[in-house]
């Protein structure tokens, strides 16, 4: 059985009688590659907003949030100031003892409560 | 400009041939320079929504929600509050509200229990709504997490040991819908005289007390009032509510990237201990394409085209694959980072937002030092003499 | 007579001028080079000849003096000795191909791509650049070889791709810095043919070489000799008409 033997300088020659004349352009291929992503990423915009228009999910928590009397969005369950952030007081995450470390994961994600109440309310607008 | 078009485009073949003569490492630096984007993008379009959605839902919020202290801890207040409060001008209706902490010992898992504002006795003259409604005394309607963590569906069972160890017997009247665990996932919701019962609670006292005003902008007087009135309470706003969360993320968002910074800054030195470690063979071809009839500028334009084509790459590839990851697959890989060590946590199934800013600001953030960490190394590279070849 | 290609008046140049390590290559060269013919740079090794074929083909400036080169496009002569680079690297790559002594292929690209090298900021089409580059190495008979990487290819055919990418601009000027060094006999005598069609076809070929297989073949026109930085002999080659009126029968 006789195989084909792969010269090592690559030039098959009988080959390169076959081959087109011009090599592959690998720009153009970059090129169609980045288009194709931009036109992807142009893709994820529209999916956005094609989403946003279909999703009633917002308007449906609200309405749950308004029924229910809910101030607080359930991400983390685990401690009380991190279930409602801001309904938690200064002093809960060291409710142990003042120099108590915090020791729920989450509560080193969500930050300390900020003191609100009548000294913020003439601070800075936030939309409604 | 076709001209101009015309040598891009062979810059680029020649950039992408010499490239090619390093696949390995070349594809290596791609794919960790796409991880890194992956994860910061992941994080930014995830926050980014969850900010969207935080904000969507919780304009429902109480406009203002009024909370005792008593040293310095949140207290429970009682029925003399809710009538001093409804005197007030511009109060359109004030509610005492039941809501409440359960660790539930069977699954080691919190619940938020409440009672529909609409509920609760006295009424606070609000009409009562689709959710509002309160279960009938016996039944309860839970959460999405609740029922996926004690493995109950609508109809059947839910039995809670209350803090002094009586058992309870709830039948499960609905579970909420999907769409919206990221406000319900660990909530359970019963009748006042349910949720009383559960926690020994005398009546007339509230966890706290929810204000509705007729004119918005008007709040601040309110409070202030209201102040002078209830001056051992704390009052929160829906604008103080959407302030909190809007700092959350930027704080969650903020610890992510310092965790990033580490791979971020190792990714640099990587980059630029690539680019600047130009290798003689780099240095000698550089010198060739000289005297062959390169000028310096077209040098250094086909070594950054080298690195703007990896940057961009990766960029796509991150951004897109953190877009199918975010709002195609709930951002599965961030939640360890979100449950902590919480046993219930909301499947969240957000709704796509793309900040173009932020997006953009991602990009300048990556590409731009990634593409100017080469720019100094190929520039200095470029410079060589042509008639070096010939020494 | 044509003005001149290229005239060299009191060209000096000095390697790392100013610095310790500085030294003097070449002392006040005067030389003028016709714009056709073969010319070769002969001396010793270190004698100046390579600095002085890149003071020519544009790729360094003198330290002083003055070289003026004809532009082949519009025949207008300009004093290139004090160009900026930029102008220097235009004004080269219409008028110079070269290849170096050790070739300076760039490896792991074919030898289609290199050859095409040069052309690439020129702003053609690719297409017209492959056929192009194409041709060229059909005509040096390195074709078969196109998308052979460089560094596989055997030593003769290595420099007639260099060759091949030093004329894909089809220069007027070929500046060839000892091609046939490290060369078999058969492959000096295949180069020397190459050079000997370029002179037909009314190019100028200018090369250095301390290979007497090289200045005594037969297409040489001049043969100019450096010692030590400076002109040591000027004569004409064996193809040179002087020669071959005042020395009788070839």
């Amino acid at each position: 059985m006789v195989f084909p033997v792969a010269r090592r300088d690559g030039s098959a020659r009988s080959g390169s009688l076959s081959r087109s004349p011009f090599p592959p352009n690998r720009a153009a291929t970059a090129l169609v590659l980045l288009a194709a992503g931009l036109a992807a990423v142009l893709g994820t915009v529209l999916d956005a907003a094609f989403r946003r228009g279909e999703g009633e999910t917002g308007r449906g928590t609200a309405r749950m949030v308004a029924d229910l009397g809910l101030t607080d969005l359930a991400l983390f369950t685990e401690a009380r100031y991190t279930r409602n952030p801001s309904l938690a007081d200064l002093h809960t995450p060291f409710q142990d003892h003042p120099l108590a470390l915090d020791h729920f994961p989450s509560g080193s994600l969500i930050g300390p409560p900020t003191p609100w109440g009548q000294a913020s309310l003439t601070k800075g607008e936030v939309p409604e | 400009m076709i001209r101009w078009f015309r040598v891009q485009v062979l810059m680029i073949d020649y950039t992408l041939a010499s490239m090619a003569r390093r696949k390995a490492r070349n594809l290596g630096l791609l794919l960790v320079y796409a991880a890194i984007l992956f994860v910061l993008a992941s994080v930014t379009l995830f926050t980014g929504a969850l900010r969207e959605e935080a904000v969507r839902a919780l304009v429902g919020a109480p406009e203002v929600t009024v909370q005792r202290m008593v040293m310095g801890r949140h207290a429970l207040i009682d029925r003399d509050g809710l009538e001093a409060l409804r005197a007030i001008r511009g109060v359109q209706w004030a509610e005492g509200r039941l809501w409440g902490y359960f660790y539930d010992t069977a699954n080691g898992a919190n619940y938020t229990m409440i009672v529909p504002s609409g509920g609760i006795v006295p009424s606070g003259g609000r009409e009562a709504v689709a959710y509002g409604a309160p279960p009938e005394p016996g039944f309860v309607r839970i959460g999405g997490g609740v029922a996926r963590s004690r493995g109950v569906a609508p109809g059947d069972w839910l039995f809670l040991l209350n803090p002094q160890g009586r058992l309870f017997k709830l039948r499960v009247e609905a579970v909420f819908p999907s769409a919206s665990e990221l406000v319900s996932a660990d909530l359970v919701v019963l009748s006042e005289a349910d949720f009383r019962a559960f926690h020994t609670l005398p009546e007339g006292v509230f966890t706290d007390l929810a204000l509705g005003v007729r004119n918005p902008r008007e709040i601040t007087t309110i409070v202030e009032k209201a102040a002078l009135v209830l001056p051992d309470c704390r009052f929160i706003t829906r604008r103080d509510i959407l302030r909190t969360y809007d700092a959350l993320f930027d704080w969650r968002e903020g610890i992510l990237l310092a965790l990033m910074g580490g791979a971020i800054l190792a990714f640099m030195i990587l980059a630029w201990d690539k680019a600047s470690g130009q290798s003689p063979e780099e240095r000698r071809e550089i010198g060739i394409l000289k005297a062959i009839g390169w000028e310096t500028g077209e040098v250094i334009r086909a070594r950054l085209w080298e690195s703007a084509l990896v940057s961009l790459f990766a960029f796509l590839a991150g951004y897109l694959l953190a877009y199918l990851h975010v709002f195609f697959f709930s951002a599965g890989l961030l939640r360890p980072v979100l449950q902590g060590w919480a046993v219930l946590y909301p499947e969240i199934h957000l709704t796509p937002r793309i900040d173009g800013a932020r997006v953009l600001t991602l990009f300048l953030l990556t590409v731009g030092p990634y593409v100017a960490a080469t720019l100094v190394p190929i520039w200095r590279a470029a410079v060589v003499d042509p008639d070096t070849v010939m020494r | 007579m044509d003005t001149p290609m290229l005239t060299l008046r009191a060209v000096t140049k000095t390697h790392n001028e100013g610095e310790e390590n500085a030294c003097t290559a070449l002392h006040d060269i005067d030389l003028s080079l016709e714009g056709r013919g073969v010319t070769v740079l002969r001396g010793p090794s270190g004698s100046g000849k390579s600095t002085l074929l890149s003071l020519v083909g544009c790729l360094s400036r003198p330290t002083s003096g003055r070289i003026h080169l004809r532009d082949p496009e519009t025949a207008e002569v300009r004093d290139i000795s004090a160009l900026p680079e930029r102008f220097l690297t235009l004004l080269r790559r219409r008028t110079f191909g070269f290849v170096f002594q050790s070739f300076n292929l760039i490896h792991g690209l074919s030898a289609l791509e290199n050859v095409m090298l040069p052309a690439y900021p020129l702003g053609q089409g690719r297409r017209e650049i492959i056929t192009r580059a194409t041709a060229w190495l059909e005509r040096l008979d390195v074709a078969h070889k196109a998308r052979t990487p460089v560094e596989l290819l055997s030593g003769g055919e290595v420099q007639r791709v260099a060759i091949a990418r030093a004329m894909v601009n089809d220069p007027p000027v070929l500046i060839a810095d000892e091609p046939t060094a490290n060369l078999d006999s058969d492959l000096v005598r295949r180069f020397l043919e190459i050079v000997a069609r370029f002179r037909d076809e009314g190019r100028m070929v200018l090369m250095t070489s301390h290979d007497p297989r090289v200045w005594e073949s037969v297409s040489v026109d001049r043969v100019v000799t450096l010692r030590d930085g400076r002109i040591a002999g000027d004569e004409p080659g064996p193809a040179s008409p002087a020669r071959q009126g005042g020395g009788g029968a070839p």
